[in-house]
C-alpha cells in the first residue's frame, strides 16, 4: 500500500469514484452494491404485488376483463413476476448478501472474506442474471409461476428459457456467496473465537451457506434439462412424449424447498442478534439455537414432498414427507422457546429493530404453526393451490424475513452509514407496515378456508369483502415502507453521527469505528468470551 | 508481507486478508472442494434422472445402448485416465520446483484432453450422419428405432456428454492458463493452489467420465 | 524472517506422493478398464449382474481417483467430510426419488 495518505479512514471514503465501487473487493462494499440493488429490485416486486391487489379488490363486471389489469394473461405475467423477483432477487439474497456480507468478516474478526475476488464476481453474476429476468419483461414476458412447473413451462410461447437462463446465473451468485461464508467461517476466524463463540447470525449464515451449495446445483441441472426439453424435446418432463413432469417437481423442490431455509434462517439470526441486545441479557440456550439452524438445514433436505401431496406423486410417499415436514417444527420451536425465554426477565428496551424482531415472531409463529397444519397430508389436500396457502408462506416470507430484513436495517443502519436514523420515523413505519401486513394476510387464511383458489384474477363475489380488506392493507404495507424508505434516506442525509456503539451490543463488530475502516479492524480482535456477555 | 527469500528462491505471496501461507493455502483447498461439491450434485441429478428413466423404459435405453461404439467410450476412458495421471504428476512437478517438467505434463494432460474432444467430434459427426439426435429431432420412422421415445435415450445422451464435453474445454482452457502461468514461474514450491485447484477439476471431469462410460456405452 | 521450520505457518510443507505411487494408480486405472471391457463381452452370461458388475469397477475406480489423484487420503479431515456431503445429499435425492417411483403406479405412456 502505498501512498496510504490519499485514503480516507473508513470503507465509503476509502477510495472515490463510482468506478472504485465497481472494482471492490471490499466485502463491506459488495454488501452496500447488493444493498442498493437488492432494495431496487423489492420496490419493482412491491408495485407489482400492489397491482395484484389491486386488480383483486373487486370481481370483475365483464368475464375476462379486469379492473386494472388488461386480461388473465397480463395478471400470470405480473403474477410470475412478482413471485420470481422477490424469491430470487430479493429474499434469497436478501440476508446473506447484504447483511451477511457486510457483517459475517466483522462479527468473527476477519478482514475480508475468504476469496474477495469470487464476492465480487457473485455481485455481477448476481447482476447479470437479474438483468436477464427483467430483460424478460421487454420481449415475450413470462407466465409459468415462479416454479416453471412443467408441462406448460414447455409449452407456453413465453420468454421461459431466457428466465430459467437467469434463474441459473443468479443460483450460481448464490453457490459463490456459501462458499466464502463457509470458507470463511472455517478459516478466518480471529484468534479466540471458537465456533461456539461465533455470534448466532453467524451460525445461521453458515447452515445457510450450506444450504447453497448442497442445493442450488439440482436447480441448475434441472433448469438447463427443462430448456434442453423446451428446444430439443427430448421427453424428459412432457409427458406428452413419455417424461414425467412429476420428476421436475422432485428435483425443482430439492432445491427450492431448502431455498425457503435459506429465505429464513438468516432472518432467524437477526432476529437472534437484535433479541439479545434490547433485552440486555444473556441468550437463552446459545448451543440450541445454533444447532437448530444445522438442525433445520439438514431437515430441509428430507421435506420437500409435501409441496406435491396432490401432484401425482404416490401416496406413500405423500405420508412419508407429511412425517417427515412435521420434523422442521422441533428445531424451530426450539429457536422459538428460546427466544421468548430470553425475553423473561431481560430489560428490555422497545427500539425499533426490537419492534421488527418481536413482530417477526409473533408472524413467523402464525406463519409456522399454518406450517405444521399445511404439513398435514389430509389438510393440505384440501387447502392446497387455495389462499390459505398463499397467507400461510406470506405470513413465513414477509411476516418472518422481511420483517427480519427490516429489523437488520435499523439495528445495523448506524454501524453500515456512520449515522443515526428518526427513531420516530422507524416506529411509525413499523405500525403501518405490522397492521398492514395482518390486515392484508390474515383474511386470506379465511378467504383460503372458504375455498379460494390462488392465481386467479377473477373470483366470486362470495370473497369480496375480505378481498377488499385485503387490498386496503397492502396499501398499509405500501404507506409503511415509503415512510422506511423515506427515514432511511433522511438518515442518509441528514442524520447525525453515529457512535461506535449506539446500542451497548457485545459484538465485535460494534468495537470497530462506525463506518468501518478498510480493514475492519485496526489490530485484530483477540477474543476471550462469547458473544452475549451481558451482566 | 515482507520478502521471505531465505527459502530457496520463492516464498508464497501471501493476500492481505489472510495471515500466513498456510491459512490463504486451507481456505483455497476448501473453497475448491465445496465447488467440487456442487459439481458432484449437479451431474449427480442427471444421473438420478438417468435411473428413473432407465428404469421406466429399459428396453428403450438398451436399444439406444446399442448404437453406441463402445471402443470410442473406451479409448476416451483410456484418455482421460491418462490425461489425469498427468495433472497428478504436474503438481507435484511444481511443490518440486520442477517447473520445466511440470510445463511438460500440463502440455500433454491439455493434448489428450483435445484427442477426447476430437473423438467426441467424430462421434458425434457419425450420430448426426445416422439421424440419431435428440428428442423431436430423432425421425423414429427414418432410422428405424423400435421405441417410439428413443429420443429420450439421446437427449440423456447429448446432454450427459455435452455438459460433460463443456466442462472439458473449460478445463482445458485452465490448464493452459496454468501452463502458461508456470512458465511464467508464477508457481512454485510455496504457491501452487490455482494449479492444485484446476487438476481437482480436472480429476473431477475424470471421475465423471468413468461412471458415464458404462452408463451410457455398457449398460443396455 | 528467522526461520523455516516446519511450524512455520508461513512455509508450506507440500505432501509430495512418490512417482511410484502415481504409475501405479494410473497402472490400476488402465487394468481396471480392459476388465470392464472384457466383464462387457460376457453380459450374456453375467445376466442381471452386468450393470452391477460394470459399476462395482467403476466405483473402484473412482474411490482410486479421489484417493491417490485427489489426494484425499492426505487431505483435512473437513475437506473430507465436505466432499462425501455431496454423494451424501445425492443419495437423499435419489432415495425419495426411487421411493416415489417404486411404490407409484407409473403411468408410461403406451410409446
Amino acid at each position: 500500500m502505498a501512498n496510504t495518505a490519499a485514503h480516507g479512514d473508513n470503507y465509503i471514503n476509502f477510495e472515490k469514484g463510482l468506478w472504485s465501487w465497481f472494482t471492490t473487493v471490499d466485502h463491506k462494499r459488495i454488501g452496500i452494491m447488493y444493498f442498493i440493488t437488492v432494495m431496487t429490485f423489492f420496490a419493482i416486486g412491491g408495485v407489482m404485488a400492489l397491482l395484484l391487489r389491486l386488480e383483486l379488490f373487486a370481481p370483475n363486471v365483464t368475464q375476462g376483463v379486469g379492473q386494472v389489469l388488461k386480461n388473465g394473461d397480463t395478471y400470470n405475467q405480473i403474477l410470475t413476476y412478482h413471485g420470481a423477483i422477490m424469491v430470487f432477487m430479493v429474499i434469497v439474497p436478501g440476508i446473506p448478501a447484504i447483511l451477511g456480507n457486510f457483517f459475517l468478516p466483522l462479527h468473527i474478526g476477519a478482514k475480508d472474506v475468504a476469496f474477495p475476488k469470487i464476492n465480487l464476481a457473485s455481485w455481477y453474476c448476481f447482476m447479470l442474471g437479474a438483468a436477464l429476468a427483467i430483460g424478460t419483461f421487454f420481449t415475450t414476458k413470462i407466465d409459468t409461476g415462479w416454479t416453471f412447473y412443467t408441462p406448460y413451462s414447455i409449452r407456453t410461447g413465453t420468454a421461459t428459457a431466457m428466465m430459467v437462463a437467469a434463474a441459473f446465473i443468479m443460483g450460481m451468485s448464490s453457490v459463490l456467496t456459501g462458499l466464502n461464508f463457509i470458507v470463511t467461517v472455517h478459516r478466518l476466524r480471529a484468534p479466540g473465537m471458537t465456533m461456539h463463540r461465533m455470534p448466532l447470525f453467524v451460525w445461521s449464515l453458515y447452515a445457510t451457506a450450506i444450504l447453497q451449495i448442497l442445493a442450488t446445483p439440482v436447480l441448475a441441472i434441472t433448469l438447463l434439462l427443462l430448456a434442453a426439453e423446451r428446444f430439443l424435446g427430448i421427453g424428459i418432463f412432457d409427458p406428452k412424449l413419455g417424461g414425467d413432469p412429476v420428476l421436475f417437481q422432485h428435483f425443482f423442490w430439492f432445491y427450492s424447498h431448502p431455498a425457503v431455509y435459506i429465505m429464513i434462517l438468516p432472518a432467524m439470526g437477526v432476529v437472534s442478534e437484535i433479541l439479545t441486545t434490547f433485552s440486555r441479557k444473556v441468550i437463552f440456550g446459545y448451543t440450541a439455537i445454533a444447532y437448530s439452524s444445522l438442525g433445520i438445514a439438514a431437515v430441509s433436505f428430507f421435506v420437500w414432498g409435501h409441496h406435491m401431496f396432490v401432484s401425482g406423486q404416490s401416496e406413500s410417499a405423500g405420508i412419508l414427507f407429511s412425517f417427515l415436514t412435521m420434523l422442521v417444527g422441533v428445531p424451530t420451536a426450539i429457536k422459538m422457546f428460546n427466544w421468548v425465554a430470553t425475553l423473561y426477565k431481560g430489560s428490555i428496551q422497545f427500539q425499533s429493530p426490537m419492534l421488527y424482531a418481536l413482530g417477526f415472531m409473533f408472524l413467523f409463529a402464525i406463519g409456522g404453526v399454518t406450517g405444521i397444519m399445511l404439513a398435514v397430508l389430509p389438510i393440505d389436500v384440501h387447502f392446497h393451490d387455495t389462499y390459505f396457502v398463499v397467507a400461510h408462506f406470506h405470513y413465513v416470507m414477509v411476516g418472518g424475513t422481511l420483517m427480519s430484513i427490516m429489523g437488520g436495517y435499523y439495528y445495523w443502519f448506524p454501524k453500515m452509514f456512520g449515522k443515526m436514523y428518526s427513531e420516530a420515523g422507524a416506529r411509525m413505519s413499523f405500525v403501518f407496515i405490522f397492521i398492514g401486513f395482518n390486515v392484508t394476510f390474515f383474511p386470506q387464511f379465511i378467504l383460503g378456508a372458504m375455498g379460494m383458489p390462488r392465481r386467479y384474477f377473477d373470483y366470486i363475489p362470495a370473497y369480496e369483502t375480505l378481498n377488499k380488506v385485503s387490498t386496503v392493507g397492502s396499501w398499509l404495507i405500501g404507506i409503511g415502507f415509503l415512510i422506511g424508505l423515506y427515514t432511511i434516506v433522511q438518515g442518509l442525509l441528514k442524520g447525525e453521527k453515529a457512535p461506535m456503539n449506539p446500542w451497548g451490543s457485545k459484538t465485535l463488530e460494534w468495537y470497530t469505528p462506525s463506518p468501518p475502516p478498510h480493514d475492519n479492524f485496526a489490530v485484530e480482535p483477540v477474543v476471550t468470551a462469547g458473544p452475549y456477555e451481558y451482566r | 508481507m515482507s520478502t521471505d527469500s531465505t527459502h530457496g528462491t520463492h516464498s508464497a505471496h501471501v493476500a492481505h486478508h489472510f495471515k500466513d501461507a498456510s491459512q490463504q493455502y486451507e481456505s483455497g483447498k476448501e473453497g475448491i472442494w465445496l465447488f467440487m461439491v456442487t459439481e458432484i450434485l449437479m451431474f449427480g441429478a442427471i444421473f438420478v434422472a438417468y435411473a428413473i428413466y432407465h428404469h421406466a423404459y429399459p428396453d428403450m435405453f438398451a436399444e439406444g445402448a446399442k448404437s453406441l461404439d463402445w471402443k470410442m467410450g473406451f479409448v476416451n476412458t483410456l484418455v482421460l485416465i491418462f490425461s489425469s495421471f498427468t495433472m497428478a504428476i504436474s503438481i507435484s512437478y511444481i511443490q518440486k520446483n520442477e517447473q520445466k517438467k511440470a510445463v511438460i505434463a500440463l502440455g500433454t494432460t491439455v493434448l489428450c484432453g483435445a484427442i477426447f474432444m476430437v473423438i467426441k467430434y467424430f462421434e458425434y459427426a457419425h450420430k448426426f450422419h445416422l439421424g440419431l439426435l435428440p428428442g423431436k429431432f430423432l425421425d423414429v420412422a427414418g432410422v428405424g428405432a423400435e421405441h417410439a421415445n428413443l429420443g429420450l435415450y439421446f437427449g440423456f445422451y447429448y446432454c450427459m456428454t455435452g455438459l460433460h464435453g463443456l466442462h472439458v474445454l473449460i478445463g482445458m482452457g485452465l490448464i493452459t492458463w496454468c501452463m502458461i502461468r508456470t512458465m511464467r514461474g508464477d508457481f512454485h514450491g510455496q504457491y501452487w493452489i490455482p494449479v492444485e485447484g484446476v487438476g481437482l477439476f480436472w480429476h473431477i471431469v475424470d471421475l465423471i467420465w468413468i461412471f458415464l462410460f458404462p452408463l451410457l456405452y455398457l449398460v443396455g | 524472517m528467522a526461520g523455516h521450520t516446519s511450524n512455520d505457518p508461513n512455509v508450506l510443507q507440500p505432501h509430495i506422493s512418490p512417482m511410484s505411487i502415481y504409475l501405479k494408480v494410473a497402472g490400476a486405472l488402465f487394468a481396471l478398464t480392459f476388465l470392464t471391457i472384457i466383464a462387457h463381452h460376457f453380459n450374456a452370461q453375467l445376466g442381471a449382474l452386468a450393470a452391477p458388475v460394470a459399476f462395482v469397477i467403476a466405483l473402484v475406480k473412482a474411490s482410486l481417483v479421489m484417493t491417490w489423484f485427489m489426494h484425499l487420503k492426505y487431505d483435512t479431515k473437513v475437506n473430507r467430510i465436505v466432499f462425501a456431503c455431496g454423494f451424501i445429499f445425492l443419495a437423499i435425492l435419489f432415495f425419495f426419488n426411487a421411493f416415489d417411483v417404486a411404490t407409484r403406479v407409473f403411468e408410461s405412456s403406451p410409446l
